[in-house]
């Protein structure tokens, strides 16, 4: 209870006004009308359909939006819906929202959720993302059921993508985190996940809001948080990912969010991961992962000339992060043509590792470290984009369990570069 | 005649022994203050190098860029280096403490000139070793930013921040050190306006086909750009 003090007298109001709830959603918003109204009704449709006798709210925590959107969340009222389903809550369905900063951070915002969550002793939460495109009503079911039936702490989403969709994940944070931590989560980094009111207040009394990364993946470090905490987990299918609001160029901002994040955690969890070899499957209901597989243009050439510029330009960068053999062999890779260039897993493993050693010694700014990785993540994207060119749903899966492998095969070389130097 | 000269050479030869006589206990003096202030010295350099390698100012020289220079030079570690400076300063403290207890006329200014000095010495090092921190820092920062946009010679970027801030620095450090004001004042001015207007000619020829490739591609060919990288990272 002690982190009611950060939220507003008016909004402390509104929650007293609600009580107590079985079912809670978090909305965190920021200037997403557009989509906003969309996605609100079909959680709306969602409860309607799956939890129609239980108390429920939709917390909308808003970073200042200027368009409208946290009048867009409260003005749509279920009783809108109830018509065209021909069906009835048999409770009152409530909206608030809060406005937390004038600026957006997921971070304050998951923040406020937890606490509204903790205040109205929550049995079931659920945080979605405003932008979903794709959002379905069977989507609030499907993250709220294990908890609630089945005393799961957290069910993080599984998807169907384009096997070129995602590569920050399947190539880094989903080996990287199976390895270490030794839980095959699909989809650690997601804005959409259920989870308990245990684990809620569990995570909102950790010493993630003020530990100097500034909630960055605020996200990734709550399902880290769940498996340290030794939470039951599980992972639920949705359906296709919606990638509407997110484009290559914004690759710097996404590896802080996820990259930076689980370099962060790596530090405290140190204990934790240290001792976990190999992986083990985590409960899934419904596919593991889905590909889709139709053409799609890349920029594979931009991808290659970024990775060979970065690689010379930012030579002085890369002798302070990575060993001299690592730093040889890409620059080598960096000369060759376009058709006989392949940045094998081995070597972007050991790259990773070597920064992942480098941002617990902080050789050079934290946030340095994140930005000059991203020019070798277009490299292995490009390698990634050729090896699966022609490949099927299970080579693609084949490819990506391949790496995870590499990934939990060099980790004693990860423990190696971590304890040098200490 | 010769009394006259007998008297005079050994009232010389008394003067001579009494101004030694004089001279010889200031002389040992200096020579302790010397000596006790070699010993405090060498504590304060054993101390501040201890202190130095806990806080790990070799790895912040190193970000600074300041260790680099070091090494080229073939000169011992920052804190060496540091530790060595504040060792010299002191002793010289003490030792010119000791010169202006002979008591000889004109050097006690020159000494007292010096321990007014020390402050500015140590304000602008400090000046000088922070800008080289801040200049390393947003130079990487450019240059970082310039290879992630895929910006045309990031380097040359990244140098320009470089060299503008360490002119800024080093005009500081001199108006701090009061050395040559007037003239820093002047060559700083040149030399700032100098790259001011390098630069405005350099975008303003140079640039004018960047400018042209920019804005087509930001204009006309967005639509093609945005059906070849419409791949999410997440």
């Amino acid at each position: 209870m002690a982190e009611e003090s950060f939220l507003t007298d008016d909004f402390l109001r509104q929650l007293m006004n609600v009580g107590e709830v079985d079912i809670l959603v978090g909305l965190p918003t920021h200037n997403n009308a557009k989509t906003v109204g969309s996605v609100v009704q079909t959680i709306q449709s969602g409860i309607l359909h799956g939890f129609p006798r239980d108390r429920a709210v939709i917390i909308n925590a808003d970073g200042g939006s200027r368009d409208g959107t946290p009048e867009l969340v409260t003005g749509i009222s279920i009783d809108d819906m109830r018509p065209s389903f021909n069906l009835n809550s048999l409770r009152t369905l409530h909206s608030i929202s809060t406005k937390y900063a004038s600026s957006p951070s997921s971070s304050v915002a998951m923040r406020t959720i937890l606490a509204a969550a903790e205040l109205l002793r929550a049995k079931a939460c659920v945080m979605m993302s405003p932008e979903s495109a794709n959002i379905t009503p069977e989507w609030l079911s499907k993250l709220l059921r294990p908890i609630y039936n089945d005393g799961f702490d957290l069910v993080t989403p599984t998807y169907r993508r384009h096997k070129f969709e995602g590569q920050l994940i399947t190539n880094l944070v989903y080996p990287m985190t199976r390895a270490l931590y030794g839980l095959r989560i699909r989809e650690a980094y997601s804005p959409e996940f259920g989870f308990s009111s245990r684990l809620g207040s569990q995570f909102l009394a950790q010493n993630v809001w003020n530990d100097g990364t500034e909630g960055a993946g605020v996200e990734l470090r709550f399902t880290l948080a769940a498996i340290t905490g030794k939470c039951r987990i599980c992972q639920s299918f949705l359906g296709e990912k919606d990638s509407v609001e997110r484009r290559g160029a914004d690759l710097v901002p996404a590896m802080r969010q996820t990259v930076g994040a689980l370099f962060s955690a790596m530090e405290p969890d140190f204990p934790a991961w240290s001792g976990i070899a190999g992986s083990q499957p985590a409960p899934t209901t419904g596919a593991d992962q889905e590909v889709l597989l139709e053409p799609l243009r890349v920029n594979r050439k931009r991808l290659r000339s970024m990775f060979s510029t970065g690689v010379v330009e930012l030579e002085s960068v890369f002798q302070s992060i990575l060993s001299p053999s690592t730093l040889a062999e890409l620059q080598r890779i960096a000369l060759l043509r376009e058709d006989d260039f392949h940045y094998p897993a081995e070597l972007w493993v050991k790259t990773v590792y070597e920064f992942a050693a480098s941002y617990q010694k902080s050789v050079i700014s934290r946030d340095h470290i994140i930005q000059a990785l991203a020019p070798l993540f277009r490299g292995r994207a490009y390698t990634f984009l050729m090896e699966n060119r022609n490949a099927s749903a299970r080579d693609v899966e084949n490819n990506i369990e391949g790496l995870c492998l590499e990934f939990e095969r060099l980790k004693p070389y990860l423990l190696q570069m971590w304890e040098k130097g200490k | 005649m010769r009394e006259m000269i007998i008297s005079e050479l050994s009232q010389a030869l008394h003067d001579i022994a009494r101004g030694f006589a004089h001279f010889l206990p200031r002389f040992i003096v200096m020579l302790i203050l010397a000596a006790v202030g070699w010993v405090i010295a060498y504590l304060i350099k054993v101390v501040l190098r201890s202190i130095l390698r806990l806080v790990k100012f070799d790895k912040l020289s190193e970000n600074a860029g300041a260790s680099q220079l070091l090494t080229k030079a073939a000169l011992p570690s920052a804190t060496e280096m540091l530790s060595r400076f504040v060792f010299w300063v002191s002793w010289l403290g003490f030792i010119l403490l000791g010169v202006s207890v002979l008591g000889i006329l004109g050097l006690q200014e020159q000494v007292a000139r010096f321990f007014v000095f020390l402050p500015r010495l140590f304000v602008a090092m400090f000046i000088m070793f922070f800008g080289l921190l801040a200049a390393s820092f947003f130079s990487r920062a450019a240059l970082l930013a310039a290879v992630n946009a895929n910006v045309p010679s990031p380097r040359v970027l990244s140098l320009a921040v470089r060299s503008v801030i360490i002119v800024f620095v080093l005009s500081i450090v001199f108006e701090e050190l009061g050395l040559a004001e007037e003239t820093m004042l002047v060559a700083f001015g040149i030399g700032f306006g100098a790259l001011m207007l390098g630069l405005a000619i350099a975008f303003g020829t140079g640039g004018r086909d960047l400018a042209q490739r920019f804005l087509e591609k930001k204009i006309v060919r967005r639509k093609d750009e945005e059906n070849e990288d419409e791949l999410s990272p997440l």
